[in-house]
């Protein structure tokens, strides 16, 4: 489908754009970025610095980003999928060659004003060249091995690219969320079925080449994955970040401790509290009421952009904005189970609350593009 | 490219239909989300806040300020000198090794004190502060704390120290504090919490730890809340601790500083006692050691120079050792004899040089025979057949007795480290202690001081203040405590004839002062000031019969540690007993030549208090007397007092 099957008349046009954004994303994404700004705030012991005052400026940034983007029509963002995702890998190439060293792995390269991560980057590209590839592809051809084959190399080959880095929360999401995606553009299930049985296998053989000349994980990916498992092995070492973590989570009850009254956060017991533990601390000072509630937050962004894709008649954009809120659905879930130690520590950041500028615009372009589809829309 | 409109609606229904399959996924995993948090925050919350406080709360135990020590006239003997220290917390700084690599950058370590420090953190409990430096300066102090971020667990800290200003004068009695040990925690059966404190310092010998209990004072504790890094970020609670209690000495320091000059590098010791109050006005021995240098823990190279030092510097012989009181035990062999009435003062005994009991020749020091002579003779030279004869006749059970109410063969209860008892034999102590019968030998030999017979300075101190005042003197180091005055040891009279005890005192006042006697060399010109002694030398070996033939080998010709003990005790003024003094000079030679001119210096130091005027000296002696006044008056102690130059 080209872009001049598009009933582009009914198509708002100019400034009159603005009033058919996706408004209430717009709200609720605000809203969850002030649950940021407070919890900043809150771990910098009552202080706009350093945390919460670059925060503000990065979504505001953010924010006129997404509106730019979403100006622009979706069938230009389509055109530009596949330049998108060749860029992209040649910038994870890039890495590996000029990349700083950033706590042990290469992953961002340094742009002067700011520093890009390719990898957070690829989430987007990645799902925007599936979304257009399923636009393309014929239905009959869908399940086909040959056209299954192309996008799991689409997937795994940037994959692959960050894993070396190396960077495993990145990489498993790329995997889940190009997975995902290829089964919402109705990719035979039975592949899904053999992928899950694979996996299994997979994971069978990564802990079976442990301490072999064939290792497939760093020794430090090992030790967090054994920490997963039994965090009170090792209190004081590589488990400490997980039962820190828990005994804020858990001693905030359920009405919390209070506004910048976490003794755990405040007292510098919770690792990474500005970064990827930062609902920990959400979770000691407002309580089981305050997480529930960002928890609800993030379960309505996800909702708006589903019936948004669902009553938009265009494949790519329904593809490009579900692959969307599934890569956004992945961010918190893994982070919050992370948190509350229902997975390993993989090191993925609570999406728009989490101290951080890379991922932050990232994630406000993507949404962009989602308005853009939205705005964009066959009437 | 045209696609139907049919196809596209298939595709349409296909993708609401998975993208529902997906959310129906992704809410499930939502409502796990919601259920694991209701499950920590909920459920769990009371468990999980308790965990909260424990991070947050800690309990530290305040300790408290070590009593200072003064000596009788206010001056400093042990005080509390504020030392910086880097302390580390073992779990907060989680490696151990790489923190102190960091940590070695930035300031210079000493190895030895660091290897101590990481064995002691190692074995202490993971959030007990321990020292890794001591004595640490100010700069140190600040770049150390510049570069905190990259030290975990290390913490600058302003502690007490322990400083001795008098060093090396004062360490036999005052002793030292050092780091609490495994040894010191099996051997004291006290709950104290300070003692868990590693590196805590207590008492190790002498005063400061006879003392220990009240030195130490008690605990207070304070909550304190904590960060992550052990870090103290606010008190919460505190209660104060009691500060250790102040302890003044009966030890004068100027003399203590003069009797510890004037016994040099001799392998010597004396003791000099108050004959009216029994406080120890001064307590030497020598050679001595700095103190200071135990308390932050002394190098193994140090310890060994001490260690291995012949003439022991670490003992304090003035109070441990033991030796046959020769001569000096003469007065008890003559009171025993005067009490039992077995002679009068004037009966005589003939001395032809030598004693035959039971087929045994016991020989008087003088080969010649010293004639008929008296108790006042016999003393003055130091005759030894008249003390056998009277020995002879009285019995060692009466001697042994004798010694005894004079305070020999009994352990005085003063606060220094292993007070010796002595020894003043009986037949039952032989038959419990060797299994064999007293024999009539030994009785000759302890008539003079010599076989069985042992006593130290300090007791040989004692009997002469008893002799002197015919009270029971009763020796007493501790003066006053927190400003309470302790007990005098005055005593009451002693329980022996007093008429007796002027015969005594008469003839040891002929001994120094009548031309003949064995101190006449060492007397006292000034009237007034005159004293009474007695001189002593000890065999450390026996005589044979053919070195006694060839004549008797001279001492200066012998090893050292075969010569002969020299000792000499006196009291003065002679008319007035003010102090009593007890000098022994271990392998020194003869009693006469060496012993009693030390002592006549002390006592004239001791009763002018300060320097005498030379007119208190036999004119010949004068100028000498000058040049040795005028060299001991430069003897310093060894102290490293700013405890800078141990670092």
């Amino acid at each position: 489908m080209s872009y001049l099957e598009y009933t582009v008349k009914s198509t708002p046009t100019g400034i009159r754009k603005i009033i058919f954004l996706n408004w209430p994303l717009i709200l609720l994404l605000s809203s969850v970025a002030c649950v940021g700004f407070l919890m900043l705030y809150s771990v910098a012991g009552g202080s706009f610095t350093p945390w919460a005052e670059p925060q503000m400026k990065r979504f505001a940034v953010g924010l006129v980003l997404m509106v730019a983007v979403g100006m622009v029509p979706i069938w230009f963002w389509r055109s530009m999928a596949g330049f998108g995702y060749g860029l992209t890998i040649i910038l994870l190439i890039g890495v590996d060659l000029f990349g700083a060293e950033g706590k042990g792995a290469q992953r961002w390269i340094d742009l002067g004003f700011m520093r890009l991560q390719p990898s957070e980057l690829m989430k987007i590209t990645l799902v925007m060249f599936l979304a257009s590839y399923y636009d393309w592809l014929p239905s009959k051809k869908r399940s086909r091995p040959l056209w299954v084959l192309i996008p799991i190399v689409v997937i795994l080959f940037p994959t692959a690219l960050v894993l070396k880095q190396p960077d495993l929360g990145t990489s498993l999401l790329l995997v889940m969320a190009g997975g995902g995606l290829m089964f919402l553009a109705g990719v035979h299930w039975a592949y899904f079925a053999a992928v899950i049985a694979s996996g299994l296998g997979l994971i069978v053989a990564v802990f079976q080449s442990r301490e072999t000349a064939w290792q497939m994980l760093n020794n430090y990916q090992y030790r967090r994955i054994d920490t997963f498992l039994d965090p009170s092995a090792d209190p004081l070492g590589a488990g400490y970040h997980i039962t820190q973590s828990k005994i804020a989570l858990g001693s905030g009850g359920w009405t919390g401790r209070g506004f910048m009254q976490g003794p755990q956060s405040r007292l510098n017991f919770l690792p990474e509290k500005h970064t990827d533990f930062i609902f920990t601390t959400l979770a000691e000072e407002f309580g089981f009421i305050g997480g529930i509630s960002l928890l609800t937050i993030y379960l309505l962004v996800v909702f708006f952009c589903v019936t948004s894709a669902l009553v938009n008649r265009d494949r790519f954009s329904s593809l490009l904005i579900l692959g969307i809120a599934l890569n956004f659905f992945l961010f918190f879930s893994v982070n919050m189970a992370m948190v509350m130690g229902l997975i390993p520590v993989v090191g993925v950041p609570l999406p728009l609350v989490s101290y951080g500028g890379s991922a932050m615009l990232v994630l406000m372009i993507a949404f962009g593009l989602v308005q853009s589809a939205h705005v964009h829309r066959p009437r | 490219m045209k696609r139907n409109r049919a196809d596209h609606e298939a595709n349409q229904r296909l993708l609401s239909r998975r993208a529902l399959i997906l959310g129906g996924v992704q809410l499930s995993m939502i409502g796990a989300l919601a259920a694991r948090m209701r499950h920590l925050q909920v459920n769990e919350a009371d468990q999980f806040r308790t965990l909260a406080e424990e991070n947050r709360i800690k309990f530290k135990l305040i300790p408290p300020v070590r009593g200072e020590v003064f000596d009788r006239n206010g001056i400093q003997l042990a005080q509390n000198i504020p030392t910086y220290q880097i302390k580390m917390v073992r779990e907060d700084a989680r490696d151990i090794d790489a923190v102190i690599a960091e940590l070695s950058k930035i300031i210079d370590l000493d190895e030895e004190a660091l290897a101590r420090a990481v064995a002691e953190m190692k074995r202490s409990a993971p959030f007990y502060p321990v020292t890794v430096a001591d004595d640490v300066s100010w700069e140190d102090i600040s770049r150390v704390s510049v570069n905190a971020p990259a030290l975990p667990g290390v913490t600058p800290e302003v502690g007490l120290s322990r400083v001795y200003p008098l060093g090396s004068d004062f360490a036999h009695i005052l002793g030292y504090v050092g780091p609490v040990s495994d040894y010191d925690l099996d051997r004291i059966d006290d709950p104290d919490p300070l003692l868990r404190i590693p590196r805590f310092q207590i008492g190790k010998v002498g005063v400061e730890a006879k003392e220990e209990n009240r030195l130490r004072g008690s605990a207070g504790n304070k909550q304190v809340e904590v960060n992550a890094a052990g870090r103290e970020m606010r008190e919460l609670g505190r209660r104060e601790g009691r500060a250790g209690a102040d302890i003044q000495l009966t030890i004068d320091s100027t003399l203590q500083n003069y009797l510890q000059a004037r016994l040099g590098d001799e392998s010597a010791s004396a003791v000099v006692i108050d004959c009216e109050t029994g406080d120890l006005v001064a307590i030497g021995s020598s050679p001595t050691y700095d103190p200071n240098l135990f308390v932050s823990g002394i190098s193994v190279a140090d310890y060994a120079l001490l260690t291995e030092n012949k003439y022991r510097p670490l003992a304090s012989k003035a109070v441990q050792g033991t030796y046959p009181p020769g001569s000096t035990f003469k007065m008890m062999t003559a009171m025993a004899a005067l009490e039992a009435e077995i002679i009068g003062p004037d009966d005589t005994v003939r001395c032809n040089g030598y004693l035959e009991v039971a087929d045994r020749k016991f020989h008087c020091w003088k080969r010649s025979g010293h004639g008929s002579v008296n108790l006042k003779n016999s003393l003055k030279r130091s005759c030894d057949v008249y003390y056998y004869d009277l020995a002879l006749k009285v019995g060692i059970e009466k001697i042994s007795a004798m010694a005894n109410i004079f305070g020999l063969g009994v352990r005085h209860n003063i606060q220094m480290s292993a007070v010796a008892r002595g020894l003043t034999p009986t037949k039952a102590w032989k038959a419990e202690v060797h299994g064999r019968d007293w024999v009539i030998g030994d009785t000759v030999n302890a008539s003079i001081g010599q076989g069985d017979m042992l006593a130290s300075p300090l007791q040989l101190a004692v009997m002469t203040a008893r002799l002197a005042t015919g009270r029971e003197v009763t020796p007493r180091l501790v003066k006053s405590v927190d400003g309470v005055e302790q007990a005098s040891g005055a005593g009451a009279p002693l329980k022996v004839n007093q008429d007796n005890l002027k015969k005594m005192r008469q003839a040891m006042f002929a001994v120094v002062n009548d031309r003949g006697g064995t101190a006449f060399g060492s007397r006292i010109t000034t009237e007034g000031m005159r004293m009474a002694g007695k001189t002593g030398t000890s065999q450390v070996r026996n005589i044979s019969a053919a070195e006694r033939r060839s004549g008797v080998v001279r001492n200066a010709d012998l090893p050292w540690k075969r010569r002969d003990h020299a000792l000499f005790v006196d009291f003065a003024p002679a008319d007035n007993p003010k102090y009593a003094i007890a000098v022994i000079v271990e392998h020194g030679g003869g009693g006469s030549t060496t012993a009693a001119p030390i002592a006549r210096d002390i006592t004239l130091q001791a009763l002018y208090g300060g320097k005498p005027p030379l007119a208190a000296y036999p004119s010949k002696d004068r100028s000498r007397i000058n040049g040795q006044q005028k060299r001991l008056e430069k003897v310093r102690p060894t102290a490293a007092v700013d405890g800078k130059d141990q670092a």
